[in-house]
């Protein structure tokens, strides 16, 4: 048996956020994931002291009917541009269910 | 009409109450029960005899029944049919018109259908199998107070099943360290943290005081994780009064979810108290004790699926369904349809799934199966398989029996899960790939590392005693 370690919590924000942060081609998989489920790719950001509330701000219109993951990259990473130090999340809505068949955060804010 | 003239004494039941001929309507509830007869009894007067018993009939003709539309009131056997692989036993149908039930009544539904029939002498045992509700019956009841959708909604958690672990041990902790072990496993990053089923308000813990304690544990993990937190609250009680007063300070205290033992309770403090959580924007946690009583004999009682389908009329948010993997009962075939008839919003007749009826919920919300009961991380890319995301996945032991504590077990407990969540998306096959998955995932975990080589050897690999009929069993 090994030495007890303490564990020290820390601000998490949901679905992969207890995971490493994921790599370009990890990213690009989650975005495939929600395409092929036919899902419509959502993207919103905020400040990190904020993330806790419920709504963010959009980035734009969620991009209904997008079927070009390189679109949904890109937005993304318009988005972090222009909000360098926010969290950035990628929403699939999932309009039958009427819920988000997943959301993560694709680019962690400091 | 003809006038029927009134003869007393004792008639076949068969004469009345079996009518192959008859097609069932769309407003008929239809049931089916497995019946087992007393020898010398033949199918046809033993299947008569219990669409009688549990609707309109008595043992001997009484005059009354000359009063009423008896052909329009009574319950029918329509069909008989053998049970694959077992000859002492067959399956009879029965049409019940919607008329004989109160609405929104589970209550008054089951009072009848699983009533005096089930000490009925002329069967040696009875089973009710399945029963189909007709959209007509389902939209009189209030269901689920919120459901699925709403849930993931008010929780902010999509995209992955949620995560429970029940605070042990089960009895005998003072409400301030049962609180220390709910805020421990929240801020280790577990979603919901869940009373044991006989936590009520015993002497060592009164309710009012772990409610209390468990509100500040839930506050801090919130407020350390940056993520909504529960705590199944049992207001399971003695009385009903005693159990709304429970509710009233769990919503005073602003507190998410409530929990309920729907059998041991009863359907009408389920109900009732489902209606309240609707009122007043909780959830409600659904727990089952009692339920292998009634469901776990192959020939005599009531089959969980009936049971789960009766909660979702009654109301529940979340119900225990067993694992499949862990040390509970459960048919992988048979615990997936029942997850179904819980889950979604039409589900087809399919016997390989032990479902004997299509089932139309129309707009009726969906419930969050729960799989809890000796699962550890281990079992995690099965369950994610075996349940989907839509699930409570509950590791209790697998939480609080980590060496290095309840946190450190919560987070190992969380990490296995988004692991296998992400390769799921990515498209491989986690049940197969699950060794290597976990490892990978290991790798920037620690406390994953460690709960893995804790409970490496760890099965439970006994046969399940209620199996789906089949043939070749």
């Amino acid at each position: 048996m090994s030495e007890i370690q303490d564990y020290k919590s820390s601000i998490k924000f949901e679905t992969f956020s207890y995971l490493p942060e994921l790599t370009p081609d990890e990213i690009r998989k989650q975005v495939a994931y929600i395409v092929s489920k036919g899902w419509n790719p959502g993207i919103e950001h905020v400040e990190v002291e904020r993330s806790f509330n419920y709504y963010w701000y959009m980035w734009k219109l969620p991009m209904f009917g997008e079927h070009d993951i390189d679109r949904v990259l890109s937005e993304l990473e318009a988005c972090h541009r222009a909000h360098p130090t926010h969290h950035v999340r990628l929403i699939g809505y999932d309009n039958y269910a009427q819920s988000q068949g997943l959301t993560f955060v694709v680019y962690r804010g400091q | 009409m003809s006038a029927k003239k009134y003869t007393a004494g004792v008639k076949e039941y068969r004469q009345t109450y079996w009518t192959p001929d008859y097609v069932p309507t769309d407003s008929d509830i239809l049931a089916v029960f497995k019946i087992t007869p007393q020898p010398g009894v033949d199918r046809e007067e033993a299947a008569g005899a219990v669409a009688a018993e549990s609707s309109t009939g008595t043992w001997t003709t009484v005059w009354t029944d000359l009063l009423t539309d008896l052909d329009y009131y009574k319950g029918r056997c329509y069909k008989i049919e053998d049970v694959p692989g077992d000859d002492t036993c067959f399956y009879a149908f029965v049409a019940y018109p919607i008329d004989l039930f109160e609405e929104s009544s589970v209550v008054n539904v089951f009072t009848s259908l699983v009533g005096n029939v089930f000490g009925f002498k002329a069967v040696r045992a009875l089973r009710l199998e399945d029963v189909r509700f007709p959209l007509a019956y389902v939209k009189t009841c209030n269901g689920p107070p919120h459901g699925i959708q709403v849930e993931r909604d008010k929780m902010n958690k999509y995209g992955r099943p949620l995560l429970g672990c029940t605070i042990k041990p089960k009895l005998g902790l003072s409400a301030k360290n049962y609180g220390r072990a709910v805020y421990e496993v929240l801020r280790g990053g577990l979603d919901f943290t869940k009373d044991d089923e006989n936590v009520n308000s015993q002497p060592f813990m009164r309710w009012r005081d772990r409610f209390l304690f468990v509100a500040e544990a839930i506050d801090n993990a919130e407020a350390e994780t940056g993520e909504r937190k529960g705590h199944y609250l049992n207001v399971t009680a003695p009385s009903p009064e005693e159990m709304y007063e429970r509710a009233e300070f769990a919503k005073e205290l602003g507190m998410p979810i409530i929990m309920h033992d729907y059998l041991t309770g009863g359907f009408c403090a389920n109900t009732g108290l489902a209606r309240w959580c609707r009122k007043n924007g909780i959830l409600l946690h659904i727990h089952r004790a009692m339920h292998a009583v009634i469901d776990r004999n192959p020939h005599h009682g009531i089959h969980f699926r009936v049971l789960a389908k009766a909660l979702r009329l009654s109301g529940g948010d979340h119900l225990h369904t067993g694992t499949v993997v862990g040390k509970l009962e459960g048919d992988r075939e048979a615990t997936l349809g029942w997850i179904d008839l819980l889950r979604d919003r039409f589900i087809k007749e399919d016997r390989s799934r032990g479902i004997f009826f299509d089932q139309d919920w129309g707009s009726m919300p969906g419930v969050f199966p729960v799989a809890s009961g000796g699962i550890h991380v281990w079992h995690m890319p099965a369950l994610v398989a075996i349940f989907g995301d839509d699930s409570v996945l509950q590791f209790g032991g697998g939480t609080l029996g980590h060496p290095w504590g309840n946190a450190a077990g919560a987070a190992a407990n969380r990490v296995a899960l988004e692991a296998c969540v992400k390769a799921r998306n990515e498209g491989r096959d986690i049940e197969r790939e699950a060794k290597q998955i976990l490892t990978a995932a290991a790798a920037d975990s620690p406390e994953l590392k460690i709960a893995m080589e804790t409970w490496k050897e760890i099965k439970f690999e006994f046969d399940t005693v209620d199996k789906l009929d089949t043939q070749n069993r």
